[in-house]
C-alpha cells in the first residue's frame, strides 16, 4: 500500500553568514501511512520543526525525495503547492497562532476562506459545528484573550482540522499547557483524528504525548531513528526518576 | 459559485474581516483620506455654487447664454413711423426663425412724468415684454415680474425699484400701490414688483412696463427713444450662425437702418471660473490625497510588520501568495473606499443642509441652487480607491515576501 507520507533521503541545509553551511537533516528516511499516528521527538535544535514544515509543505528540501500519496511534490508550482497544503494539512502549532481580534467560530472558519465554494459559504455553519466537536459549543463567540490556554489550544484544534485534512501536524500541541489540560488537549486530538481517520504527526519534548503515538522516531543533529517502544518507556522512566 | 468568481469573493470577505477586526487603526489611518475626498468634493460642490451666483448675476444684465441681441437705427432722424418698421421687422425676424424665447427692449431709453405725492417727476423707464423676466433671471425683491397676463390688463402695470417705491410710502403685495403717469392722457398704473432697475440711478426711481402697455397708453415716444432692440435666447451651439443670418436678414429688410446683431451674455466669460475648478481644486485635491495616501502606506507597512505571525498562519491554511497580496491591497482598497463614501456622504450632508442665505452677503442671491457635483463624488471615491491601491501595494509585496516559518515562529 502506498505511504500517505514518504520522505526518502531528505536533508535539509543552510549557509550560515561565516560561509559555514549548517546541515539541519541528515538523509531522513520516513514512511506514514494513513490513519497512522507517528511522534518525533528530540531536543530543541534537533531539526524536529524544520522536519515538519517539509512535511507541511511549507520548506523544501535540499536533497532527497518527499511523495505525497506516492506523488513528488518538488517542482510543483507555490501556488498549487499552496493548494495542495490547504487541503492536505492541518496545523497545530505549541504557541496556537490564533488569529487575534476574531471569535472562536471565525477563528476556526479562516481556514475555510480558501477552500472550494460549498465550504467558504457554508464556513460558519461548519466552525461551530467543529467547535462543538471539541467542547467549545459554549464558546463560539468568545474571544481568543478570553479563553484558557486548554481552549484555546481546542479552538486551534477545531481550525485545523475544519478543512477535513488527511493529515494533522501538531508541534509541541501541550507545550504550552499543565500536564493535566496537555493530557485532555491529547485526548480531544487524537479522538478527532481517530473518528476521521486522520494521519497525525506529532513533534514533542513531551515523552508522554509521544508513547501515545503508533510509533516513535528520535531526531538527534539532523538523524532521524525509529526507536522501540521499551527504550520510550526506559527513557521515560529515567525521566521520572530524576 | 464558480471558481472564478469564489477567489475575488473570498479575498474581499477576508480583506473586509481584517477592515472590520483592525477598525481603530484603520480609521486613524484614513483621516487623512478622509479629509481630502471631503475638501475635494465640498469645494467642488461650493466652487459649482459660487460659479452658479456669477452666472446667475451676469444672466440678470447680459441675459442667459446664449442671448442675441438686434438693434436698428434709422441712419437718419428718428420717426415714429421709422421706430414701428424696426419694431415690425425685429418681431416679424424673431417669428420667422421660431425662437421660443424672445421680446423687444427699450432698455433705460424712455422717460415718463410719474405722479407722486411729492409732486410729478420725470422718470427712465425701460420697456419690455414678459419674456424678459425669464431671459434675464428677473429677480424681484417685493411682489413678481410681469406674466402675460398683465399685457391685458386694463391699466399699466409697473416694476420698480426701490427709489419709486419709497415715492409711494414703500410697496405692499397685499394692497399693491397705484401711482398716475403722466402725459396725453394720465393713467393709473398698478406696481407690481420692486426690483433693481439696471442702467439707473439706484437712487433715482425708475421702472420697467411693458411694451404693450407703453403703446396702448402713449407712455412711449419713439421719436425720443429710438426704435427697441431684439433679445433672443438661442441655444449656444446656434449662437455664432444666427447672429451672422440676423445682421444679414434685418439689414436687408431695413435698408436705411444701421444693424447690428451680437451675442450680450457673459457665460462664455466663466471658462475662467470652469478651468480654476477644473484644476486649482482637483490639484489640492490631489496633493492632499497624495499626504493621505503617505498615511496610508505607513500605517500599512507597521501593520503588516506585527501581522506576519498571522500572515504565516494564513499561509499555512492554503493562502497562495497572490491570495496575501490582494488580501493585504484589498484590506487597504476597502478601507480608503469606505472612508471616501464616508467623505462624499458627510459632504452631501453639509452641502445640502448648508444655510447659503445666512452666509451670503446682502443682495446676492442664489435662485437655482446647483445639485450637488456628482462627477466630483464619483471622482472622489475613485481617487481614495485609488490611494487606497497605491498605498497597499508596498505592504502586499512585503506580506507575500515573508518567509513563511518566520512568518508563523516571529
Amino acid at each position: 500500500m502506498t505511504a500517505t507520507l514518504s520522505l526518502q533521503q531528505v536533508s535539509r541545509s543552510v549557509a550560515l553568514p561565516d560561509g559555514t553551511t549548517l546541515h539541519i537533516l541528515t538523509g531522513v528516511d520516513l514512511e506514514v501511512a494513513a490513519g497512522e499516528h507517528v511522534a518525533v521527538v528530540g531536543r530543541s535544535g534537533s531539526g524536529k520543526s524544520t522536519l515538519l514544515n517539509i512535511v507541511g509543505l511549507l520548506d523544501t528540501p535540499t536533497t532527497g525525495r518527499y511523495l505525497l500519496d506516492g506523488r513528488p511534490v518538488s517542482g510543483l508550482s507555490a501556488r498549487r503547492t499552496a493548494r495542495l497544503r490547504g487541503e492536505t494539512f492541518g496545523f497545530v502549532f505549541q504557541q496556537f497562532n490564533l488569529l487575534p481580534g476574531r471569535t472562536a467560530t471565525e477563528n476556526v472558519a479562516s481556514p475555510l476562506l480558501y477552500a472550494s465554494g460549498r465550504e467558504f459559504l457554508a464556513r460558519k455553519r461548519t466552525a461551530r459545528a467543529m467547535l462543538e466537536r471539541v467542547g467549545l459549543g459554549g464558546r463560539l463567540d468568545t474571544m481568543p484573550e478570553k479563553l484558557s490556554g486548554g481552549e484555546q489550544q481546542r479552538v486551534a484544534l477545531a481550525r485545523s482540522l475544519v478543512r477535513r485534512p488527511r493529515v494533522l501536524l501538531a508541534d509541541e500541541p501541550t507545550g504550552a499547557l499543565d500536564v493535566d489540560t496537555g493530557s485532555a488537549v491529547m485526548d480531544v486530538l487524537e479522538e478527532l483524528v481517530r473518528v476521521d481517520g486522520t494521519t497525525l504527526v506529532t513533534i514533542t519534548h513531551d515523552l508522554s504525548v509521544a508513547a501515545r503515538a503508533d510509533r516513535q522516531f528520535r531526531l538527534d543533529h539532523g538523524v532521524l531513528t525509529e526507536i522501540t517502544r521499551d527504550a520510550l518507556a526506559a527513557a521515560t522512566a529515567h525521566r521520572e526518576t530524576v | 459559485m464558480g471558481r472564478w468568481l469564489l477567489g475575488p469573493v473570498a479575498a474581499v470577505t477576508e480583506a473586509w474581516g481584517e477592515v472590520r477586526v483592525h477598525r481603530t487603526r484603520v480609521v486613524l489611518s484614513l483621516v487623512g483620506v478622509f479629509l481630502a475626498v471631503f475638501a475635494m468634493t465640498t469645494i467642488t460642490a461650493a466652487g459649482n455654487m459660487g460659479r452658479q451666483m456669477m452666472l446667475e448675476s451676469s444672466e440678470r444684465s447680459g441675459g442667459r447664454a446664449a442671448t442675441l441681441q438686434v438693434s436698428a437705427y434709422p441712419n437718419g432722424a428718428v420717426t415714429a413711423d421709422g421706430a414701428d418698421a424696426a419694431a415690425r421687422v425685429l418681431r416679424e425676424t424673431a417669428e420667422r426663425h421660431r425662437v421660443t424665447w424672445w421680446g423687444l427692449v427699450s432698455q433705460g431709453s424712455g422717460q415718463m412724468t410719474v405722479r407722486f405725492p411729492s409732486g410729478a417727476q420725470l422718470v427712465t423707464f425701460s420697456a419690455v415684454d414678459p419674456s424678459y423676466g425669464t431671459m434675464h433671471r428677473a429677480l424681484t425683491d417685493q411682489g413678481r415680474f410681469f406674466t402675460a397676463a398683465d399685457g391685458e390688463a386694463f391699466s399699466p402695470r409697473l416694476v420698480v425699484n426701490r427709489a419709486f417705491a419709497d415715492q409711494l410710502g414703500g410697496f405692499d403685495e397685499q394692497v399693491p400701490p397705484t401711482v398716475v403717469l403722466g402725459g396725453d392722457r394720465p393713467v393709473t398704473a398698478t406696481l407690481v414688483g420692486v426690483m433693481e432697475v439696471p442702467y439707473s440711478d439706484p437712487s433715482m426711481p425708475a421702472a420697467y412696463v411693458l411694451n404693450s402697455a407703453a403703446q396702448a397708453w402713449g407712455l412711449v415716444d419713439p421719436s425720443t427713444s429710438g426704435p427697441p432692440s431684439l433679445e433672443l435666447w438661442v441655444p449656444d451651439a446656434d449662437a455664432e450662425a444666427l447672429t451672422a443670418a440676423l445682421q444679414t436678414e434685418v439689414q436687408a429688410s431695413l435698408p436705411g437702418y444701421s444693424v447690428s446683431a451680437y451675442r450680450t451674455d457673459f457665460g462664455q466669460d466663466l471658462g475662467v471660473v470652469d478651468a480654476i475648478l477644473a484644476y486649482g481644486v482637483r490639484g489640492v485635491g490631489v496633493f492632499a490625497l497624495v499626504l493621505g495616501g503617505i498615511g496610508v502606506l505607513n500605517v500599512g507597512l507597521v501593520t503588516v510588520r506585527q501581522r506576519i505571525r498571522e500572515i504565516g498562519v494564513r499561509r499555512s491554511f492554503g493562502a497562495t501568495g497572490g491570495r496575501v497580496f490582494f488580501a493585504v491591497l484589498l484590506e487597504s482598497v476597502a478601507a480608503t473606499f469606505v472612508a471616501g463614501v464616508a467623505a462624499v456622504a458627510l459632504s452631501v450632508l453639509l452641502v445640502s443642509n448648508f444655510p447659503l442665505e445666512a452666509v451670503l452677503p446682502a443682495g446676492v442671491v442664489l435662485q437655482d441652487v446647483p445639485p450637488f457635483p456628482v462627477s466630483a463624488a464619483v471622482e472622489g471615491l475613485l481617487a481614495a480607491t485609488a490611494v487606497g491601491a497605491l498605498a497597499g501595494i508596498v505592504p502586499a509585496t512585503m506580506a507575500v515576501r515573508a518567509k513563511v516559518i518566520d512568518a508563523i515562529r516571529y
